[in-house]
């Protein structure tokens, strides 16, 4: 786009006559409702004037961003200031001790400051950050892009609230269970579809997801079919029951304990061996190959260890809401895990952080925009996928650098 | 044998549907090698419109053959400009992004154009009017198929050979032929890729808004989630056939519907999606590249 006159000219008509494409294009199904029994219509006029409004605008926005990042491109240099000053205050000591101290404070305090509401939805929030960084195993740093994650969180939840339901097995012996069942399930969905790539693998495990979900609505003898299982026990404190208040402070412990215990492994296995093969799996599958990867065995421990946090969590989950039913684990879960993952920055823990709280915490506390919540995630997707494919933080990798005087000095 | 043949049409109906949305997604699969996640959400966009145009026409007063014509009209005019926008939203900025990147925004576009149906109209199931009037053939021993069956089945039909003549004998097929084997020399060649891809997309969702208009009119009532399963099992349809073939995607389908119509007549009706999922993931693990799919060597 050129400045000047003719310019902006040029720019407005363009934006007009998009929008004019966009009225048509939303007229039939935002302007009409009819009833075919009762013969009646609905004519939603005003809704064509804020479309018209919201795309002559956005039009301007969506060119300029696209023009930037065509100007992006030359440069190699892609970090926003924001993050390069993060990362310079990050080097600091002083400064990272400080952040992480008063983030343990809050933590610490939390529960006791906010009211039971705020801690439940808290609560949630850190679900979704261990969900999203067991996805993040499987979709960021390996690359395989899973969309029946939930069939694990499922697994791991329903195996709770059944053991507990018929033999009063506790959280804690359950925890690890789920986490076990979540990894054996992972292998076995794993083995199968090893052989699959990119967007096959995508709908096979989607299929997997939805296979599961059905299972569990139909089998009713079993899982009691839609109207789901109630009445799961929260977690005692060594034998002692808690009251409401008490055991949802205590959950929220839990989970803290259960986030940065993620944190760590996740952390741990990023710069590991087997971290390092599913970078290498992610980036290019057939030399990585060449490379002597063990290709299959690369893949089943993403699987397994990203289906293992998800069972985790999923145990969580039922001691947390004490109740289950198949329509909590339905594709839009996942894929609402996907977008944390993604819209956060695939293969950054931070970034992972940082899209959960903006995807679980947000809503919840913009009531008004809840019904326009799966709307926003897919546009929200779209819109990250096309400007910022890396995500909001993007994952910094080590880069060795290559001094060119010093390697030609060693030619000479 | 009554009841066999009650299943084998309706297997044969449905798998119609099926392959008729597979069209789309094995169309721009060959082309463009990317799953158009949001198809299914055309396919139900194509029947929306056409409830829409239906239920005003039918207030109007216009003949039932009237109606049934315009609504398909319009479903297939608005559909394609939809696939066609949705291509230069969601898909042409990230031509040359990894692969990952235009599936997850399809997968976003999917999520966006259902929940903006079910803003804007309703989450409900809503009445669809019988377009197609109800006709039975009768055998000695009862039904064995409705006018609707018939239609949709005849339609599939046309849709599958009217565009494997297009592709084989127009320009445009002859470019989109091209383009699918390399994008890069169809461009040096001086074909007009972007077009190309454009018209994929329309023709594409224009046979799925056929498809949506039929199968609408058939089972009587839509929702904003019909897009979600029919899409899935079109792209089953369209993998099971092999993925980027036009008589895969049709013998996918039919093979498909056959498959769910028996499984739920004789095995049981309450998993009926179960076994679609099921078909997917076998052949998938057994035969991924599906029955009349060429199995492709990998470079780096």
């Amino acid at each position: 786009m050129t400045a000047g006159c003719d310019g902006y000219a040029h720019a407005v008509r363009k934006s007009f006559l998009v929008a004019l494409w966009f009225v048509f294009l939303t007229f039939p199904i935002m302007v009409i409702r009819v009833n075919t029994i009762e013969h009646t219509v609905v004519w939603h006029w005003s809704r064509i004037g804020y479309v018209a409004l919201a795309i002559f605008f956005g039009s301007f926005v969506w060119r300029w961003l696209l023009a930037r990042k065509e100007l992006k491109k030359d440069d190699s240099q892609d970090e926003t200031k924001v993050e390069s000053m993060l990362t310079r205050l990050q080097s600091l000591p002083v400064f990272r001790y400080t952040a992480l101290g008063l983030l343990a404070l809050l933590a610490g305090v939390y529960p006791w400051v906010f009211d039971l509401y705020q801690t439940n939805i808290m609560i949630s929030c850190l679900v979704y950050i261990v969900l999203g960084l067991g996805l993040n195993i499987v979709v960021g740093l390996a690359g395989l892009l899973d969309l029946g994650y939930v069939a694990f969180y499922a697994v791991g939840a329903y195996a709770y609230a059944l053991c507990n339901m018929h033999w009063g097995i506790g959280f804690w012996y359950m925890l690890p269970v789920g986490a076990v069942l979540g990894a054996v399930l992972g292998i076995l969905l794993g083995f199968p579809v090893l052989r699959l790539r990119g967007d096959y693998l995508a709908i096979v495990t989607l299929g997997f997801g939805e296979i599961i979900r059905l299972v569990l609505e139909n089998w009713g003898d079993v899982t009691m079919g839609p109207s789901g299982i109630s009445s799961i026990a929260r977690p005692s404190l060594f034998g002692v029951n808690l009251g409401v208040v008490g055991s949802t402070q205590y959950m929220f412990y839990i989970m803290v304990g259960l986030m940065v215990f993620t944190i760590f492994c996740v952390n741990r296995l990023q710069n590991s061996r087997i971290g390092r093969a599913w970078l290498a799996l992610r980036e290019d599958e057939i030399a990585c190959q060449a490379m002597g990867i063990d290709k299959m065995k690369t893949k089943l421990m993403a699987f397994a260890l990203g289906a293992t946090w998800a069972g985790m969590a999923g145990v969580v989950f039922a001691a947390k809401t004490t109740f289950i039913n198949p329509a909590s684990f339905t594709f839009w879960e996942s894929a609402i895990i996907l977008s944390i993952v993604v819209i956060g920055g695939m293969g950054s823990i931070r970034g992972v952080i940082a899209g959960a709280v903006i995807l679980i915490l947000v809503p919840e506390y913009l009531r008004e925009f809840a019904q326009f919540r799966m709307l926003l995630f897919g546009a929200i997707m779209v819109l990250v996928m096309v400007f910022r494919p890396q995500g909001l933080i993007s994952a910094k990798r080590k880069i060795y650098e290559y001094k060119v005087a010093e390697a030609e000095a060693v030619h000479e | 044998m009554e009841y066999f043949l009650e299943l084998f049409m309706g297997g044969l109906t449905r798998g119609s549907i099926y392959a008729l949305i597979a069209l789309g997604y094995t169309m721009v699969y060959g082309i463009i090698e990317l799953i158009n996640f949001a198809h299914g959400e055309i396919y139900m966009i194509g029947a929306f419109t056409g409830l829409i145009v239906a239920g005003l026409l039918t207030m109007l007063g216009f003949p039932v053959s009237a109606i049934l014509v315009i609504a398909l009209v319009c479903a297939v005019i608005w559909a394609a400009a939809y696939g066609f926008t949705i291509e230069k939203m969601a898909y042409k900025p990230l031509r040359s992004a990894p692969r990952l990147s235009p599936l997850i925004s399809a997968i976003g576009m999917s999520i966006f154009l259902q929940n903006y149906v079910m803003l804007a109209q309703t989450s409900d199931f809503l009445p669809f009017p019988e377009l197609i009037p109800h006709f039975d053939f009768m055998d000695k021993a009862g039904s064995i198929m409705s006018s609707a069956e018939l239609v949709i089945i005849l339609a599939t039909i046309a849709s599958c050979v009217g565009l494997t003549l297009f592709i084989k004998f127009t320009k445009l097929g002859k470019a989109m032929r091209a383009t699918a084997q390399n994008r890069k020399m169809a461009m040096l060649v001086g074909i007009n890729v972007d077009m190309v891809i454009s018209a994929t997309f329309i023709i594409g969702s224009s046979l799925a808004a056929v498809g949506g208009v039929l199968i609408a009119s058939h089972i009587g009532q839509i929702n904003y989630y019909i897009g979600f399963i029919a899409g899935i099992k079109a792209f089953t349809a369209a993998v099971l056939g092999g993925i980027g073939s036009l008589p895969g995607a049709m013998l996918g389908g039919l093979v498909l519907g056959l498959t769910e119509a028996f499984a739920t007549g004789y095995v049981s009706s309450d998993y009926e999606d179960v076994f679609a999922f099921l078909l997917l993931v076998l052949i998938l693990i057994f035969r991924p590249s599906g029955i009349m799919g060429k199995e492709k060597t990998q470079k780096v």
